[in-house]
């Protein structure tokens, strides 16, 4: 590993706004925050999956992934993110390194050729060159053909320096933003300046989910200058210095963004989320005091408020709507960070079941805040093994899991609901109207007269009381029980009664937690 | 459930109806050596044929009586012989199967008279079977007509007998119009399982499956051969597939006392069950082979993968009733919802049970108006139908008669637990293929400001 990248994950970890970090003792800081990773049971991306994750979204840039096809080949258009403008960011652009670039140490030579023909066919603001564990075993600089490629075509190349076995996903995050602030942060200056320009980070859009809020903003008068999210322009990133607060969405993923651009530009920075009621309202509510206090007229306080209360009631008002048929549904959440209990609230209000929580990337306030909606601990868990939740969902211990794709099939093979919430999922959920679309999404998820059918037993699980019995004359269909004229059939046994699986749910004691983190999120 | 409605008006726009008798031309051509002829003018025949060209891409054997101004005031007796004495002589068929016209039955011809009387006469007739069946065009549609052939088949070919003398290992198929030659290869297939032997009447899986033969015949190649109609007499059981082969059923309940079960649907898990355990009972297989248990699996599995893209879908459905039936049940039980039902004709008693509110009488106009007042996702009607899913912007699923805008029409499965599965894998990709990309104005956001746009400029170098 070279140097500088070795100072860059050392100066990542020590992260002065992580509270978990300022806790620690001098000795435990310097070792860092890498979990050694378990072989044989580990799951979840690596550090360029991660640095590939947080940029991405930015839209009309050019990814370029050096390294052999895996890295982008399979990975490539697999997220929701979407764009109001370019499509260039879902094309993937990989330099495909052959064995013979590999042997013959062609690797710089081709990348740069691969950054030349992007730009003559794209011709992008700017090209996004990714390392991998290839390259950088071979020891490519890819920091040296940025440089004389930036230098020749004119075009802005930036090295993101985070091969994937450098450590975990959430390291990758953070080192890309490390790129963002070396190499683009600040190159830029925006046109216009407003004292309601804010930055978000870390959101990422999926299904246009920043456009579910982007509504109550625009009333505001509020500007997103810079962004380091999904549907971001490469202007938006360069222009970051200049926004008046910074939005952090994901904290975990780029804490290290917001607290340098406080640092090294004096813009102020607050965590937010858009899911659930009561968060978007705090966020906004957040959002307004900082700017007011960053110099936005006071008056933005009481337009904020008023747009508070007005959402508030209409979406309460449509959510009630769901009441009857969502009422009483046990719902099993497996997410990770603030979802663990953002939502929470939310389903419990509309007088669902939620029967438990994993708090996975959840921080000590998040887990209080489980505690303190849930009443108590028990239902709280970090990890569940595959095969513990297939048990406790087919025993019919939920309703409903509410989750992220990893655990898409242990749902569905125990023919149980299923929600996704997380990254892959296709419908958005953010900000006031995304409630109701993700109730929407409960309520057809859960009603889909499917599920009694699929629960009801096989023909051949119920055993024949008559066999080869020549059948009296008539012909009631058994489905429809659309009679004939004749008299009613008695050759097969009826079926029992479908959905009697169901019959008695198991008692939920508390959660067994694993130690393999098997959902992604 | 559903009220039937009729509108009231006296334009037809777009036609969703085939007529009854090429319905029963249809049913014909699913018996071996096998003629059709129409009882009308020609042109009554040439429409039909072009019809069932264009559906099954294949040579159709279809003959007319050829009724000219003459014969339809003077009584088309007559036509109908030399018709017969012609075909025999061209094409020696076992089997002529007579569909009267809206012309024929106007006049108000006696044709079962005269065509006793016909063969009485004509001795040298005695080795086709002549089969009659009454299908006015403007009385029912296609799965009319068809049933009304099978009526007609089974009364005139089904024995009467006094005493059971059961083949126990036999049971009867009883294919309603809406089966596919690929759907009746499916239900042979799933009864061969049980080790029961099938007497499939009408059998077009065997003549109009398309396959080339090593001759070129002027009848049938393939269905139900003539000399095995009148074992269904023997069957232990008969399995009637669609509301509309009841009547049939009965028939022949009532001629040879075997006894019946109608399977309005055998599309979806519940209905497909349904038959299963039928077979079980009759085949005494208390535990079926692998392979359908096998397909069972996949079936449920199937239905968890499409339930993403079949829940809240609001579909608009175009169809004959037996049709109509089994795929708005198979989708209601997916959760999706069936926002227009338009249906051809008004002889089926199943509408009360149709998973909607409403049935429109009536044709592809108002099917139109349904699927947009219902704001419908999806249309599932026949070809035509694509005339509304270009002015709707509207994905078309094609089922039922005629499909003439794709090849392989008859090969499409959509019953038993493979067939069921296929369905929802079509109907769900096609869903995933309608997939909308979001935009901010979706949410009622503004666009992002065209200043924070790249413009390109020319590379240097």
């Amino acid at each position: 590993m070279a140097d500088a990248l070795k100072d860059k994950i050392a100066d990542v970890f020590d992260e002065p706004a992580c509270g978990t970090n300022v806790s620690k003792s001098e000795q435990q800081r310097k070792k860092g925050c890498a979990k050694p990773l378990t072989p044989g049971a580990a799951a979840g991306g690596c550090a360029f999956d991660g640095a590939k994750i947080v940029l991405q979204p930015i839209v009309d840039v050019a990814h370029l992934v050096h390294a052999p096809l895996a890295c982008e080949g399979n990975g490539w258009d697999n997220r929701g993110a979407a764009s109001s403008g370019s499509e260039r960011y879902r094309t993937g652009f990989t330099t495909d390194m052959s064995e013979l670039d590999i042997v013959m140490g062609h690797g710089e030579r081709k990348l740069f050729r691969a950054i030349r023909e992007v730009i003559e066919a794209e011709a992008p603001p700017a090209v996004f060159v990714y390392a991998t564990c290839v390259p950088a075993l071979i020891g490519d600089d890819i920091d040296a053909v940025c440089r004389a490629a930036t230098e020749k075509f004119g075009t802005p190349c930036i090295p993101v320096n985070a091969p994937g076995f450098v450590g975990s996903k959430n390291l990758g995050n953070k080192l890309a933003g490390e790129a963002m602030l070396d190499h683009v942060i600040g190159t830029l200056e925006p046109e216009t300046l407003t004292p309601y320009d804010i930055n978000i980070v870390g959101d990422y859009n999926l299904s246009g989910e920043l456009w579910q809020v982007k509504p109550l903003l625009d009333k505001l008068g509020i500007r997103i200058l810079g962004s380091l999210a999904a549907d971001a322009r490469y202007k938006q990133v360069a222009y970051m210095h200049r926004a008046k607060v910074t939005m952090m969405v994901c904290s975990k993923a780029l804490i290290n963004v917001a607290r340098k651009l406080e640092e090294r530009h004096g813009v102020p920075w607050f965590e937010g989320s858009f899911y659930g009621i009561s968060d978007t309202s705090a966020s906004l509510r957040e959002m307004c005091r900082i700017l007011v206090e960053q110099g936005a007229d006071a008056e933005l306080l009481d337009r904020c408020e008023a747009l508070i209360a007005d959402e508030e009631a209409a979406v309460w008002a449509r959510l009630e709507g769901f009441r009857a048929r969502v009422e009483g549904r046990r719902v099993l959440l497996y997410t990770g960070g603030h979802k663990s209990w953002s939502v929470v609230a939310a389903l419990q209000e509309l007088g669902m079941e939620v029967i438990g929580t994993s708090v996975r990337k959840a921080t000590e306030e998040d887990k209080a805040r489980v505690t303190e909606i849930m009443g108590d601990d028990k239902h709280m868990f970090d990890n569940m093994a595959p095969k513990d939740m297939y048990r406790l969902l087919k025993d019919a211990g939920a309703d409903v899991l509410m989750s992220g794709g990893r655990s898409q099939f242990v749902a569905l093979k125990a023919r149980m609901p299923w929600v996704d919430v997380n990254q892959e999922k296709h419908e958005p959920y953010a900000g006031y109207m995304g409630m109701v679309d993700l109730l929407r999404a409960i309520d057809r998820a859960v009603n889909n007269p499917m599920w009694e059918e699929l629960r009801a037993p096989a023909p051949w699980e119920t055993p024949l009381t008559e066999t080869r019995t020549l059948p009296p004359l008539s012909g009631e269909c058994p489905v429809t029980g659309i009679a004939g004229t004749g008299r009613a059939v008695s050759l097969v046994p009826p079926l029992p009664p479908s959905g009697a699986a169901l019959a008695a749910p198991v008692e939920v004691a508390g959660f067994t937690s694993s130690t393999t983190d098997f959902e992604d999120c | 459930m559903a009220k039937l409605t009729h509108p009231k008006r006296a334009l037809s726009t777009m036609p969703l109806k085939s007529s009854a008798p090429l319905g029963a031309a249809l049913a014909y051509l699913g018996i071996d050596r096998a003629i059709p002829l129409f009882h009308g003018s020609q042109g009554c025949t040439a429409f039909a044929m072009v019809h069932l060209v264009r559906h099954f891409k294949e040579a159709v054997p279809l003959q007319t009586t050829a009724m000219n101004e003459v014969s339809t005031i003077l009584g088309g007796a007559d036509q109908i012989e030399e018709a017969i004495e012609n075909l025999r002589k061209k094409s020696a068929p076992e089997f002529i199967g007579i569909a009267s016209t809206a012309l024929t039955e106007t006049r108000g011809e006696d044709v079962p008279g005269d065509l006793r009387l016909i063969l009485q006469r004509r001795e040298d007739f005695a080795d086709t079977k002549v089969v009659y069946a009454s299908t006015p065009d403007f009385d029912g549609a296609l799965q009319d007509g068809w049933a009304k052939a099978v009526e007609a088949i089974v009364s005139d070919l089904v024995p009467r007998v006094t005493e059971r003398d059961v083949d126990l290992r036999q049971v009867t198929l009883l294919a309603g119009a809406h089966l596919t030659p690929g759907d009746i290869d499916e239900l042979t297939r799933l009864i061969r399982s049980f080790g029961l032997e099938p007497l499939v009447l009408p059998d077009i899986s065997g003549s109009l499956d398309g396959h080339v033969s090593d001759d070129w015949s002027g009848a049938t190649q393939g269905g139900t051969p003539v000399a095995r109609i009148p074992e269904a007499a023997r069957s232990a059981f008969t399995l009637a597939i669609g509301e509309s082969m009841r009547k049939a059923a009965q028939i022949i309940e009532d001629r040879a006392m075997v006894p019946y079960r109608v399977f309005q649907s055998v599309t979806g898990l519940k209905p497909v069950d349904a038959l299963v355990r039928t077979l079980m009972a009759l085949s005494g297989v208390a535990d079926p082979p692998p392979s359908v248990k096998r397909d069972r699996a996949r079936l449920v599995d199937a239905a968890l993968d499409a339930h993403f893209h079949t829940g809240g879908v609001r579909v608009a459905l175009g169809a004959d009733p037996d049709l109509l039936f089994s795929l708005s049940t198979a989708l209601t039980s997916m959760g999706a919802e069936i926002v227009a039902a338009v249906t051809t004709s008004q002889h089926s008693p199943l509408f009360d049970r149709m998973p909607c509110d409403e049935v429109v009488l009536g044709d592809l106009g108002d099917l139109r108006r349904g699927a947009e007042a219902g704001a419908a996702q999806i249309l599932l009607t026949h070809s035509h139908g694509r005339h509304l899913s270009e002015a709707l912007h509207l994905p078309l699923m094609r089922v039922g008669f005629p499909i003439f805008d794709r090849i392989g029409a008859q090969d499409v499965c959509r019953v038993g637990y493979r067939g069921s599965r296929a369905f929802l894998y079509e109907f769900a990709n096609i869903m995933q293929a309608q997939h909308h990309r979001a935009t901010p104005e979706d949410f009622g956001a503004a666009p992002i400001p065209e200043e924070f746009d790249h413009v390109p400029h020319i590379a240097r170098h």
